[in-house]
């Protein structure tokens, strides 16, 4: 079975994010880029998937040059192949669907797991967008995935609880944090990253229908009072949480 | 343009749920502005009280009925939806961004070819732009977004938009039954974490952080949630070491939660943890350290022992709610 990966090349979670020049993206100074977090729970089913029924698996990622190093990360962690599908500009979600939809397709993937969303733009979409555009059956947020045959039983994470969905291959699988314990990469598997190639393709041309008009930092909270310095403050506490913010 | 505008009435075990209200009434108010129209569109089998939806503003609705639709099926669901939509040329659709909202949109928006904003925290209209505001970096930043592709596809953040006072008004109700829904894909079972509210839809969130020094402690945290009717919520740093359920964490790779209340036991406040739980309304910190990032967006801190103020304070809060 050929099994297919997506992952994204985003800022780190502990970055401080600035707006840059042209008031539609953010500054990348100072920015640290790493392999989008719920990505790592991709890769790791992938690979738990390869070694339990066979086959191949290859990484495909959107970007420029900068998407190589988590390319390399994917293929040291064991992946087999990487594709970098080439895009300088900007592409909104339908869009970058659209380019990975083509080259799953040419892959001939039928299982394709993705993180469930990236922690960039927070869109949460592309999984399920790239399952429709290849007719492809799609659970997302997944905390568990078996397969069995063709047949493939989640549990997702709703508000408050999991529902257990049932489908069938081919299948989309959004990965959610829980699925896994994803695998560190071994030194003999980063030496052997190293000389892989990555395969270098540029998708064809699509466009976008959402459009960023501007970026902006969120308004700045004021800090707030300190009431005191131990339980003696906390009747202090309630009483303005009652009567000032009356939350209570 | 022609302005027709259509709202998903989501629906778990019969009933609406309350983003769904946010959104008619969102959708209804737009459709004045834009001069168009509006309706909604439900699927389940039994649903509870659907004609409510007129007291949002919406004065139509159909509801698609099939007894294998009681439970989400996203295959079935987004087919129906698309056809629809299609037969009837709405061309502005809102959803929840609920986790069946941020599941369904995108299949529906990829079936029309729509482009889609989801998580919108904002939406503004003048003549015939929609421009959204959605966060992104989980909400280290904002952007403002325009659609422009003829249909459009919203899903609006849960707790955010004002549902407004209900009217006495009732929406007109069409049922139409469905033959063989698509289950390609459906959900056979749902397992509620027992009793347990979810920090995604809660009004007050009380959150624990590494200063709880282990999870034998967190019984503090339950039962200061419990009293306030709260939902329990955690930091990445004892998720991570197994203190606490992943479904409980707020901040980047958690959840993003925006609360009336938000309290931080314990937490110094990382910037992921920040990011997750900023725009909540108000902010209570109790943290030793008064240096703790947390205090820069707290409205309320005590610089304290939290052992020894969280009992004083589930003991005050006992007192004037007898």
């Amino acid at each position: 079975m050929k099994i297919a990966v997506c992952v994204s090349h985003v800022p780190d979670t502990a970055a401080k994010i600035n707006i840059g020049s042209d008031g539609i993206s953010i500054d990348p100074a100072g920015v640290t880029y790493v392999v989008n977090p719920y990505d790592e729970f991709a890769i790791e089913e992938a690979l738990k998937s390869k070694e339990k029924f066979g086959g191949e698996t290859v990484a495909i990622s959107l970007g420029g040059d900068a998407n190589k190093e988590t390319l390399r990360k994917a293929l040291a962690m064991g992946i087999d192949n990487a594709v970098l599908l080439k895009e300088s500009g900007y592409r909104d979600s339908l869009s970058v669907s659209k380019a990975l939809a083509e080259e799953i397709n040419a892959q001939g993937a039928e299982l394709v797991f993705f993180g469930k969303q990236s922690v960039d733009f927070d869109n949460s979409v592309v999984g399920q967008l790239t399952a429709e555009l290849l007719g492809y059956n799609c659970i997302s947020v997944a905390v568990s995935f078996t397969l069995d045959g063709n047949k493939i039983i989640c549990e997702r994470e709703i508000e408050g609880g999991k529902e257990v969905v049932e489908t069938n291959l081919p299948a989309v699988i959004t990965a959610q944090k829980g699925l896994n314990e994803p695998r560190y990469a071994s030194l003999k598997g980063i030496m052997a990253a190293k000389k892989k190639e990555i395969i270098e393709k540029v998708p064809a041309a699509a466009t976008n229908y959402v459009e960023v008009i501007s970026m902006k930092k969120p308004a700045s909270k004021q800090a707030g009072k300190i009431i005191g310095t131990d339980s003696s403050a906390v009747p202090e506490l309630i009483r303005l949480l009652r009567e000032e913010a009356k939350v209570i | 343009m022609a302005n027709k505008i259509l709202v998903f009435i989501e629906q778990r075990n019969g009933l609406i749920k309350k983003p769904s209200f946010e959104a008619a009434k969102t959708a209804a108010d737009l459709a004045v502005k834009l001069s168009g129209t509006v309706e909604a569109v439900a699927i389940g089998n039994e649903i509870e009280e659907l004609e409510k939806v007129g007291s949002y503003g919406v004065a139509k609705v159909t509801h698609f009925k099939n007894s294998d639709l009681a439970n989400y099926s996203p295959s079935a669901y987004a087919e129906i939806i698309t056809k629809f939509v299609n037969e009837n040329g709405f061309d502005i659709l809102f959803f929840g961004a609920t986790s069946m909202g941020k599941d369904l949109a995108p299949r529906v928006s990829a079936k029309l070819d729509a482009g889609l904003a989801i998580d919108c925290v904002a939406l503004n209209a003048d003549s015939n732009d929609i421009i959204a505001t959605r966060p992104v970096f989980a909400g280290k930043a904002l952007v403002d977004v325009k659609i422009t592709s003829p249909k459009k596809v919203f899903a609006l953040r849960p707790n955010v938009f004002n549902p407004g006072v209900p009217s006495d008004a009732k929406a007109d109700l069409t049922v139409v039954n469905v033959d063989d829904p698509n289950l390609n894909v459906r959900v056979t079972e749902i397992k509620k974490a027992e009793g347990k509210l979810d920090v995604a839809e809660a009004d007050i969130i009380v959150s624990g952080g590494r200063g709880m020094k282990g999870p034998e402690h967190f019984h503090l945290v339950e039962e200061l949630s419990q009293i306030l009717g709260a939902a329990t919520g955690a930091s990445r740093a004892v998720v991570d070491a197994g203190w606490r359920p992943h479904g409980e964490q707020v901040g980047q790779t958690g959840k993003t939660v925006s609360p009336t209340l938000y309290i931080a036991l314990g937490i110094s406040g990382a910037i992921q943890h920040l990011a997750g739980m900023r725009s909540s309304k108000y902010i209570v910190a109790v943290n030793k350290d008064k240096d703790a990032p947390i205090f820069q967006i707290a409205d309320y801190g005590i610089v304290g022992d939290l052992f020894e103020v969280v009992p004083a304070m589930i003991e005050e809060i006992k007192k004037i709610k007898s």
